[in-house]
């Protein structure tokens, strides 16, 4: 029955999302670009999330299988002809090997699953700040090399002629899929192993969970669904090196941090309220009307705002707006109520 | 063989010393406030803007050139203090990893403000660049700048561990980072040894700014970034726990780069940052707690 009374921690999720897509159909196409951009944003950071949320442990090396996910997608759709005229150093079996939109997608997720197993085999014996720098690290090499090898894809210009295949619906199913198989894996008891990890590494070690594996496993399935996430960036609009590096990591993480590391529910939302506030005042660069009152912002205003917001929430509420808290049915948390008072008597 | 594969100069080891001069500053900055707050500062490379950007301005507005030189520590120590008010102090008590994410804020917020306020192209502070002419020391040519950073980098250090080692403030500094709460039973003021490591902190970061500064004059809003990801890289390789190790590390990987910087073919310097960010997961794999620490390190289990 648990599947069953914690449904709604996938339910509510993904009805914001669905929530999301329908008022994006609702608006000029211009428009809708942000819509899209936003549910992408929020596979990303439920990516994210299946790592960093589950295992405690800072990850600033995420993006970089969003990138790997990305090159993926893109390389393998662009058409043959026009990968002749911009990417001239490419690598001659990736110039003539072609595929559909759908099979990029799950390309893309595989390699970014299978470059997150073997980065996190070595990386997921570190802990603390020891990872955090080793997965910045990683970050910083996926970067430079993709920025300098045209024999992997564009180099330092941007991926032209990439088939726009992200509209509203795929980026949704997207966010879909990623939400769903977050879920499935906390539901899961590789999920609660690796909480339980994260609550208390030495209980969870004297239970017989070995924290360097239930780690690595969520690490390669977090890398999976950022490489898909990548590869429906990549499909959303010409992507650059420098786009998937370091202002990505921090626009996801402040959306996870936003929202609430602990819980898909605080994944969600914070990717949904940080882009929302982000594409608003994105578009208000270019002056945007709301209710006949035309709002304008200078350039650089978004991040500003994004980077306050962060620090507030952070200092205030660190566990983020949702407190790391799903939502469920009454009776679980009835029961996990009774659980507190019981640990505040013994 | 290896040298003459590497092309191995004079100069060129001359300009890694001067690198790893100041990247030994910067993580001597790092690893000071760490200490006591058990904070990484990743906004660090922001002051270092922030300095940069008050020697562009003093150079437009014609100032003399030691008014550019307090203008430019009054900017930093000013802006580190405040940090320190506003962000660091109500984080104190938050665990390490809210508290790095806070300061990435931090450095992308004052990052963005920069952009906003100096826009793309940034501003010129070329009131120093007269600092790149080489002069001859041993029938060697070498810049001035290399010579200067590695003599104010020593000075800097040598001025830090009298302090640390024979003022009252050095010593409460460094029973806080061994200990602080047990220092603070012992009646050493928190606030007060906040305070001292955020200030020479700060300090450091002005020199960095200044030395910096000489061989890119155009300051933009990204100034001090990619040095403070290596420097923090650098740290946490040497060992954060010490402020030893910590500059040790911060030097070494400055002057790897400056040497590698100056001796790979040229066809390889592009692929430099991942040479040295795979140098940094080898090491920190094999020696997690550090490279120049000894000992020690078990997990704390009460």
């Amino acid at each position: 029955m648990s599947v069953l009374r914690r449904s709604p921690e996938f339910l509510v999720p993904a009805a914001l999302v669905v929530a999301t897509a329908l008022l994006g159909l609702e608006v000029s196409v211009y428009l809708q670009a942000y819509f899209i951009d936003t549910l992408v944003k929020v596979a990303i950071v439920v990516a994210l999330y299946v790592f960093i949320g589950n295992s405690g442990v800072l990850s600033f090396g995420h993006i970089s299988f969003v990138a790997l996910g990305a090159w993926t997608a893109g390389v393998l759709t662009v058409p043959e002809l026009q990968k002749r005229l911009v990417m001239q150093g490419l690598a001659h079996s990736l110039l003539t090997t072609n595929v559909g939109n759908i099979a990029s997608l799950a390309l893309a997720a595989g390699v970014g699953l299978v470059a997150a197993l073997a980065v996190g085999l070595p990386l997921m014996r570190l802990s603390g700040l020891a990872a955090g720098i080793a997965t910045f690290a990683v970050l910083e090499i996926t970067n430079n090399v993709l920025t300098y090898d045209q024999a992997l894809g564009p180099g330092v210009n941007a991926f032209s002629a990439v088939p726009s295949t992200t509209g509203i619906w795929q980026a949704t199913i997207g966010a879909l899929i990623c939400i769903g198989i977050a879920f499935l894996y906390q539901l899961s008891r590789f999920g609660r192993m690796l909480r339980a990890t994260r609550e208390d590494p030495a209980a969870a070690a004297a239970a017989g969970i070995s924290t360097h594996r239930q780690r690595l496993l969520a690490f390669a399935l977090s890398g999976g669904l950022s490489g898909l996430a990548g590869g429906l960036y990549v499909h959303l609009q010409p992507l650059t090196a420098s786009g998937v590096y370091l202002d990505l990591t921090f626009i996801t993480l402040a959306m996870l941090v936003v929202g609430g590391s602990g819980s898909l529910l605080g994944a969600v939302v914070g990717a949904l309220a940080v882009s929302g506030l982000d594409s608003f005042l994105s578009a208000a660069v270019n002056g945007v009307d709301v209710f006949g009152w035309q709002f304008h912002v200078r350039n650089g205003t978004p991040e500003i705002v994004v980077g306050t917001l962060m620090a507030v929430v952070l200092i205030f509420r660190p566990t983020g707006i949702t407190g790391g808290r799903e939502l469920s049915l009454p009776r679980r948390r009835r029961r996990v109520a009774d659980l507190e008072k019981a640990r505040a008597t013994t | 063989m290896t040298v003459a594969f590497l092309n191995l100069t004079w100069p060129t080891f001359a300009n890694g010393l001067a690198l790893g001069g100041i990247y030994a500053l910067m993580a001597v900055g790092i690893g000071l406030v760490f200490g006591v707050l058990r904070l990484v500062n990743f906004a660090y490379g922001q002051l270092i803007m922030a300095g940069a950007f008050a020697l562009a301005f003093g150079a437009q507005w014609n100032f003399p050139n030691w008014l550019s030189i307090l203008f430019c520590f009054g900017v930093v120590l000013a802006l580190s203090v405040l940090m320190d008010r506003l962000v660091f102090r109500p984080l104190r008590t938050h665990s390490p990893a809210v508290m790095l994410v806070a300061t990435f804020a931090v450095a992308f917020l004052l990052q963005s403000v920069a952009l906003l306020a100096f826009g793309g192209l940034g501003k010129s502070a070329g009131q120093f660049a007269f600092l790149n002419t080489p002069v001859d020391i041993l029938g060697v040519e070498i810049k001035e700048i290399a010579v200067i950073s590695v003599a104010t980098a020593a000075g800097c250090l040598i001025v830090l561990q009298l302090l640390l080692v024979r003022t009252a403030v050095g010593l409460h500094l460094r029973a806080a980072s061994m200990d602080f709460r047990t220092a603070r039973l012992l009646g050493v003021r928190a606030n007060r040894v906040i305070a001292g490591a955020v200030i020479v902190s700060g300090l450091f970061a002005a020199v960095a700014a200044l030395m910096l500064s000489v061989e890119q004059s155009q300051v933009v809003s990204t100034f001090g970034l990619q040095e403070t990801i290596y420097v923090l890289a650098g740290v946490v390789l040497g060992g954060l726990n010490r402020p030893v190790p910590a500059t040790l590390g911060g030097f070494s990987i400055g002057f790897a780069i400056g040497i590698l910087g100056g001796a790979l073919p040229s066809n390889q310097t592009q692929y430099l940052p991942s040479f040295i960010f795979a140098a940094v997961i080898v090491v920190l794999l094999v020696r997690p707690n550090g490279l120049f620490t000894r000992g020690g390190g078990a997990v704390e289990r009460v």
